[in-house]
């Protein structure tokens, strides 16, 4: 059963998948235009804040400490959720999730269940698991909704469908909704959404969310939206289930001072997103009688291990890295085949399934560290992606294909070249006479052989010059040196 | 009920094993107190100046603000009201009776059905704190202000905050609701608003469409 759900990601190399989306200019014209809006309205939004950075440290330290005693704070959350009247489940896997939550929803009879956006349904692929076992999972934020009806996958965890324009929404609605006549001004489609929802808010008992923070000296959780679709999912349905990463607590109520300041800034670029909702466990005449909580690792703790890695788990799950990352902004998230795409993604999705499968995701980056300048809890991206990149090539070392491959062995020659100055000078010598036949007449060389094959089918190499600087050097300043090499 | 309780024990170890030596209750503690906290927990702007503040954010995200007296605040709900349109108003237990103008239908409706909420016009009631900086206004479950549906399933809400309830910053909000957080809290700013489609915000989706503010002095 999980094969089945959780291959519809992690299909394809980012490359391969990359190439095909760079085709598509109408989704390119939708993610560029989406992430240029939101860059600009948080670019103003933190200029506002004199202890932006201030903010930032805070936020790092907290969740960096969090981390370092998970299980204590972990299990204070659920001694206090406990107390609270809430139900505490654990789910060391997707399979496990799956199979707590529909056993919640069987035990109450329910056809139908309500959800709130959330990254860990994605990521156990719960909606096809319910769908299996005659169960329908209705979302109700609009992008998430736009997602479910056009059976499309996420691109991005603030706005789901920014890769979506009005037209296609409407065309979808209209058909979905079974709609005579709507109109395709934000306006319209947001009507349609609220009239279509409502009945089912009014209606259906039990709702599904994702969690922003877990809050451990409390017990309780929060939740941060801006459509209302949460408040009414978290309120007024009898029975409400959250799947949350083991990672999402934090130690204190009063940390969300600092959170509720970053995330929206960095998530919408406003000051405070329309709705923030706090509680704790089941509230007497306020909101759901039964109140259950999945606590989800599914290769998360193992993270942990890695000090130089762990980081990771610090996110607050913004997707400022996605606006600000070059690559997503060209590629859109499909190209990351995984429920966490951008910078973020890079890092997460090969972690959490052990190295291996998106093995190509550390590479989908150019290093330029735009989204550790944007991270609101400080997460080095550029460092655990170079990090990364060093574990695929170690495991890749430890078979005997990886060792014989071209690859490895180019690599091996090239360090041994780079590490002494007299091979250094003898292959540049070898490869002023070799490159002769790939250099064109104006000097560069349109191509190369092999592995090499990849620089050159996007751009032109220029040729290597008659005389290298080390022998312009030696001939040139040699003498003043007292004959020495200067980097000898 | 799913057992839980060996994927309980399989997750702790596993983190344990990731983490090395646990740490005792104590030592988390004064770890957590070395946290650097240098960002600002308060203002010192006066208290004209917060109300201007947080008129401005109010007003940016399409929030009705009206300034009243102390004494003035049922008068000034009749005004808006009536500007409304509206007279069947849902109010929490709890709201003080000297801001509720004759010629309504003042309604207590904490133990409302969603599909009652849903029938009403509006709802009135008071908030716990209000944020001049971000433009938020924080509800919580205590009397005045009763159970979350209610500011939440009517397509319109009335708020009514005290001069004395703003604050300059989001941590000093959290100064005055430290000792209730457990109770249902919800911050809200501005009415329900999506950017959805193509970046452009929308106002009022699930929640209520409308927002007015009164602001007393």
């Amino acid at each position: 059963m999980s094969e089945v759900h959780e291959n519809q990601w992690n299909r394809r190399d980012f490359p391969e998948a990359a190439r095909d989306l760079l085709q598509n200019s109408q989704t390119r014209k939708n993610v560029q235009h989406a992430t240029n809006v939101i860059q600009a309205k948080r670019n103003k939004v933190v200029a506002e804040l004199p202890d932006w950075e201030d903010l930032r440290e805070a936020g790092a330290q907290i969740r960096a400490h969090t981390l370092r005693h998970l299980d204590h704070y972990l299990t204070q959350f659920e001694e206090n959720c406990t107390l609270a009247g809430g139900h505490v489940h654990w789910a060391s896997d997707a399979e496990d999730a799956r199979r707590i939550i529909l056993g919640l929803v069987q035990q109450h009879d329910a056809k139908e269940v309500i959800k709130i956006k959330t990254m860990t349904s994605e990521e156990v692929g719960l909606n096809a698991h319910l769908e299996a076992h005659g169960i329908q999972p209705i979302e109700t934020d609009l992008a998430e909704l736009i997602i479910q009806m056009g059976k499309d996958r996420p691109s991005h965890f603030v706005a789901p469908a920014l890769h979506v324009n009005r037209a296609q929404v409407r065309d979808l609605f209209q058909r979905e909704m079974h709609l005579q006549e709507l109109g395709d001004r934000p306006e319209d489609l947001t009507d349609a959404a609220r009239t279509y929802l409502r009945e089912k808010y009014l209606r259906i008992k039990i709702a599904i969310s994702g969690g922003n923070f877990l809050i451990a000296d409390t017990g309780g959780m929060c939740i941060v939206e801006s459509e209302g679709n949460g408040r009414m999912c978290l309120t007024l349905p009898d029975v409400l289930i959250a799947i949350v990463g083991i990672e999402k607590v934090i130690p204190r109520y009063r940390d969300l001072e600092v959170f509720l300041q970053t995330l929206p800034r960095s998530a919408t670029g406003e000051r405070m997103n329309p709705y923030n909702s706090t509680w704790c466990g089941a509230h007497p005449g306020d909101g759901p009688k039964e109140f259950h909580i999945v606590l989800l690792d599914n290769g998360r703790s193992p993270i942990l291990a890695d000090k130089e890695a762990r980081q990771t788990l610090q996110c607050i799950r913004c997707a400022a890295c996605l606006n600000a990352c070059p690559v997503y902004h060209q590629t859109g998230g499909h190209a990351y085949e995984s429920v966490y795409a951008g910078p973020i993604g890079a890092i997460l999705t090969p972690q959490l399934q052990s190295m291996k499968e998106g093995r190509s995701l550390p590479y989908a980056s150019s290093l330029c560290g735009a989204c550790y300048q944007v991270c609101p809890v400080k997460i080095n991206i550029p460092e655990v992606l170079i990090h990364l990149r060093g574990k695929v090539v170690q495991q890749d070392q430890a078979t005997l294909s990886g060792k014989l491959s071209l690859w490895n062995i180019g690599m091996q020659a090239a360090a041994f070249l780079f590490a002494d100055a007299s091979r250094l000078a003898m292959a540049e010598r070898i490869g002023q006479v070799a490159q002769g036949p790939l250099v064109s007449k104006n000097g560069f060389i349109e191509w190369m052989p092999l592995m090499l094959s990849g620089w050159t089918q996007t751009r032109d190499l220029k040729a290597m010059p008659a005389q290298s600087f080390r022998d312009w050097w030696t001939k040139e300043k040699a003498p003043q040196s007292n004959g020495k090499q200067p980097n000898a | 009920m799913p057992d839980s309780s060996t994927a309980r024990s399989r997750i702790l170890a596993s983190i344990r094993m990731s983490l090395g030596a646990a740490s005792t209750a104590d030592s988390i503690a004064a770890e957590y107190g070395t946290i650097a906290r240098h960002y600002n927990r308060s203002s010192a702007a006066e208290e004209h100046a917060l109300l201007d503040l947080f008129t401005d954010r109010l007003l940016e995200y399409d929030a009705g603000v009206h300034r009243s007296s102390r004494e003035g605040i049922a008068a000034t709900v009749a005004e808006i009201l009536g500007l409304r349109a509206k007279h069947n108003i849902a109010v929490p237990a709890g709201i003080p009776a000297t801001w509720l103008p004759a010629g309504f239908g003042f309604a207590v409706a904490d133990t409302w059905s969603k599909d009652q909420l849903d029938k009403v016009e509006g709802t009135l009631s008071a908030c716990s704190v209000a944020i001049a900086e971000t433009g938020t206004i924080v509800l919580q479950n205590c009397p005045g202000q009763g159970p979350r549906s209610l500011s939440l399933v009517p397509d319109y809400f009335l708020c009514v905050v005290l001069a004395e309830q703003i604050v300059a910053t989001v941590p000093e909000a959290f100064d005055r609701i430290l000792a209730t957080s457990t109770l249902p809290t919800t911050f809200i700013s501005g009415p329900s608003a999506t950017a959805d489609i193509e970046m452009t915000r929308i106002k009022g989706v699930h929640g209520p469409r409308f927002l007015d503010v009164i602001l007393a002095t």
